[in-house]
């Protein structure tokens, strides 16, 4: 037994679950989502995700060998990032605006701060902010959804959360649909970015990652309540001119931020009670954006927002260190124990 | 049942399995015995004999050196070959008495037990204290000390800890099972010594047989015992006194800061035998398990026992070990070699070959926050770490970086399998050394 020993402090053992290992169950959550948007928009969506993550892959490769740091692609963080970003797109997107938005992402959203885990906001939101900016006809040009086999042309169309605006600009009032189309809105049968067509499917995914413990409650609790609570109470103040909570939740990207970008532990607060302030916070922006915002849909604007206030919640939700209570001494209260 | 826990902690696997059925074996007697001087917390003893001496088993061999400190007594007959540096379980060559054993075992004739109904609190404490007894779940803590609280902290609560929280370790377990008229015996003799009759013996949930049993000894005792969540450090003191009793210790207190004295169940057992038959703490049961040794076992070990001597009692190892670790595996040592004795402290001695450590690179940090959620005293280790990563140690020490207790949880969970507990003691190694400066 004289062969070499291996001396090391404790802990001898560890959990076995490694960073990989999240973020392959993230992939994995991911997936009836992909799945679905293949199903509504075919081809086309397929070719967008398909871009994107190759996208994303090429770029952390290149970043990876020009800083001359360790190849970081089976981490599985860029990869999340393509699907991200493709699941944030038009399925009409063209292939350089998908390209586009890889680079911007890898780079400017994540290499630029250091890599994995160094960066403050969310990679795929920094650029699809940034294509929103820079490309905004093509990135609101929405079409519906035409199942495979249903036909093949596709139909521009606006989305729930754009007609919504349009109407209440237009008449002060909510468009008919929105008083209807739950049961589409939740299988997907809507017009919006690949990942937001079907409410189900994301659902679905976060509810595998809750499961998993991959992700915990705090966030995806504390957002989608916030809206609920919050939207709810415009409705109730105007029903016809503000939309009732279930439309808030079923369209637009709400559900897959709030199980998918605004869960992105990188850049959300690594405190519980920072948790549900965070997810707090996306919620009452996303429904401040959407009522009363330039634009549609907030949930984008929403967790850039919030990832920039990630450090100033870090420092005000420091838990309570064991001990520090003013907790006595039983000489000053005498314990009462049976 | 209803299961008292802390917020906070990890769930390893409790690889209890491979031992946990088998009952508790007298190790033979080996031909040396190197008896350390150095085997509690506190200062070391000084030896009292020199090469050549002859010694009876139970003779005190090395003398207390101050309050806190206990005398060290020879494990059995034979004779002092040398005084001199040893391989410590620690890793450093240490003063250790080594003794050529005779085969005969004697007891010194002059040591003799007491009924301790005739004998006052002082008394049966300066006899623990005599007898060498330290908290044997591996702190080490030399138990007269704990018994005797300044006069102003009153007592009202006496914790018996038999959670045994670490996994593959069963010797409490085997003693709970086998010994719990001892352990109500000990108990007994603790709360005399205290004055303290309100007593509660913590388990974890994952040994149902021992919560039956030391329910049923303690029943006559008036002693309550409650099941506890299986979870690591379940037995971590402060953890046990706040799941059982919802107190905190205040941090850099004691647990007599609240009114609590927690002794561990192989405490109290060799505290019944130290007053009723007068012996000395010379053994004592250790764990021998690992997925890479022939056969699991407990062994009722002789302190200074090398531990080669134990792997060979267990069959020899499986297959090439590449690591060994004394204690368990989540705050246990890794030894240098099996030349280093078993001591007052071992609970246990794992052994794991290459293919069972896992060998992960450490990546960087995700901010999973997984770490924080782990951490039994509320810290925040991944930011502490950044600090101490950084030299910064002034930042590290505003994050409480001195309460860590060093359990390891934040390290067993971390995705980036970031060594945080490793650079939180270099951090408080940090901050304790500026603090020395100015
Ligand atoms: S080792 Fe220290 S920081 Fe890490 S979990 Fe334990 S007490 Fe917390
Ligand atoms: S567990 Fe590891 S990766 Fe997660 S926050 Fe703590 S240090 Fe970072």
């Amino acid at each position: 037994m004289d062969n070499q020993l291996y001396m090391s402090s404790s802990p001898h053992v560890h959990s076995g679950e490694t960073t990989q290992d999240i973020m392959r169950a993230v992939i994995y959550a991911l997936l009836p989502a992909c799945v679905l948007s293949i199903y509504y928009f075919g081809l086309e969506a397929l070719l967008v995700l398909l871009l994107c993550t190759a996208g994303c892959l090429t770029t952390e490769a290149v970043c990876c060998v020009l800083s001359k740091r360790a190849m970081t692609l089976s981490d599985g963080s860029a990869a999340i990032t393509g699907i991200l970003l493709a699941l944030n797109l038009p399925a009409s997107s063209p292939w350089w605006l998908a390209l586009f938005g890889s680079i911007i992402a890898v780079t400017i959203g994540k290499q630029v701060f250091g890599g994995l885990g160094h960066n403050p906001f969310n990679p795929a939101l920094v650029a699809r902010v940034v294509l929103l900016i820079s490309f905004p006809v093509q990135m609101t040009s929405w079409t519906s959804p035409t199942p495979l086999g249903h036909g093949l042309d596709a139909l521009t169309a606006a989305t729930p959360l754009g007609e919504m605006k349009t109407s209440v600009m237009l008449t002060g009032q909510l468009p008919a649909s929105a008083h209807s189309g739950f049961s589409d809105y939740l299988i997907g049968n809507m017009a919006g970015s690949i990942g937001e067509v079907s409410a189900l499917a994301v659902l679905l995914g976060g509810l595998y990652l809750l499961k998993k413990k991959v992700i915990t409650w705090e966030i995806p609790a504390s957002y989608l309540g916030s809206v609920i609570l919050f939207g709810g109470m415009f409705w109730l103040i105007d029903s016809q001119r503000y939309p009732d909570p279930l439309f808030h939740l079923l369209t637009g990207g709400l559900l897959l931020g709030a199980f998918f970008m605004a869960t992105d532990m990188v850049t959300t607060p690594i405190t519980r009670s920072g948790m549900l302030i965070f997810g707090v916070g996306c919620g009452v922006i996303t429904v401040l954006i959407r009522l009363f915002g330039g634009y549609p849909e907030g949930v984008s604007f929403a967790i850039l927002l919030m990832n920039g206030a990630t450090p100033l919640i870090d420092r005000y939700t420091r838990p309570k260190v064991f001990g520090r209570n003013p907790y006595h001494n039983i000489n000053q209260t005498p314990a009462q124990e049976n | 049942m209803n299961q008292k826990t802390f917020v906070g902690g990890v769930h390893p696997a409790d690889s209890k399995h491979d031992s946990d059925t088998k009952p508790i074996e007298a190790c033979p007697l080996p031909e040396q015995l190197i008896i350390p001087l150095s085997q509690h917390i506190g200062a070391p003893a000084e030896a009292l004999v020199k090469a050549g001496d002859l010694v009876f088993k139970g003779q005190t061999i090395a003398k207390a050196s101050a309050f806190v400190s206990v005398p060290i007594h020879a494990s059995t007959s034979g004779q002092v070959i040398a005084v001199e540096p040893r391989l410590h379980p620690c890793g450093k060559m240490l003063p250790a008495i080594v003794i050529e054993a005779d085969g005969e075992d004697h007891w010194d004739p002059s040591l003799e037990g007491i009924d301790p109904a005739q004998w006052t609190g002082d008394e049966l404490r300066q006899r623990i204290s005599d007898a060498g007894i330290v908290g044997m779940g591996g702190a080490t803590f030399p138990t007269h000390v704990k018994l005797s609280p300044p006069e102003d902290k009153l007592i009202d609560t006496l914790m018996i800890n038999g959670v045994e929280c670490e996994p593959y370790l069963t010797a409490d377990h085997r003693l709970m099972l086998e010994q719990s008229d001892k352990i109500m015996d000990g108990i007994d003799i603790l709360r005399r010594v205290l004055g303290v009759k309100h007593t509660i013996v913590g388990i974890e949930s994952n040994k149902p047989d021992a919560i039956a049993c030391m329910a049923k000894a303690g029943a006559n005792h008036g002693i309550q015992v409650q099941a506890l969540e299986v979870k690591y450090p379940q037995g971590a003191e402060k953890q046990l006194i706040d799941a059982l009793l919802g107190r905190e210790v205040p941090s850099a207190g004691l647990p007599m800061d609240i009114g609590v004295v927690v002794q561990n169940v192989a405490t109290a057992a060799a505290v019944s035998d130290a007053i009723r038959l007068g012996r000395p703490l010379v053994e004592r049961v250790v764990t021998i398990s690992g997925p890479a040794v022939a056969e699991a076992k407990n062994l009722r070990v002789r302190i200074g026992t090398p531990l080669s001597f134990l792997v060979q009692q267990c069959g020899g190892n499986k297959y090439e070990v590449s690591k060994i670790i004394m204690g368990g595996p989540m705050m246990g040592q890794s030894q240098l070699s099996l030349d280093a004795p078993a001591v007052r402290g071992t609970s246990g001695l794992l052994l794991f070959g290459e293919k069972d450590l896992a060998k992960i690179e450490a990546g960087p940090c995700i901010r999973c926050g997984r770490c924080v959620g782990a951490c039994p005293l509320h810290l925040l280790p991944a930011t502490i770490a950044s600090y101490a990563t950084l030299g910064m140690f002034d930042e590290a020490e505003a994050h409480s970086a001195l309460d860590c207790m060093e359990c390891g949880c934040c390290t067993y969970i971390c995705p980036a399998t970031r060594p945080l507990v490793q650079t939180l003691r270099h951090a408080k190694g940090g901050i304790l050394a500026k603090r020395r400066r100015s």
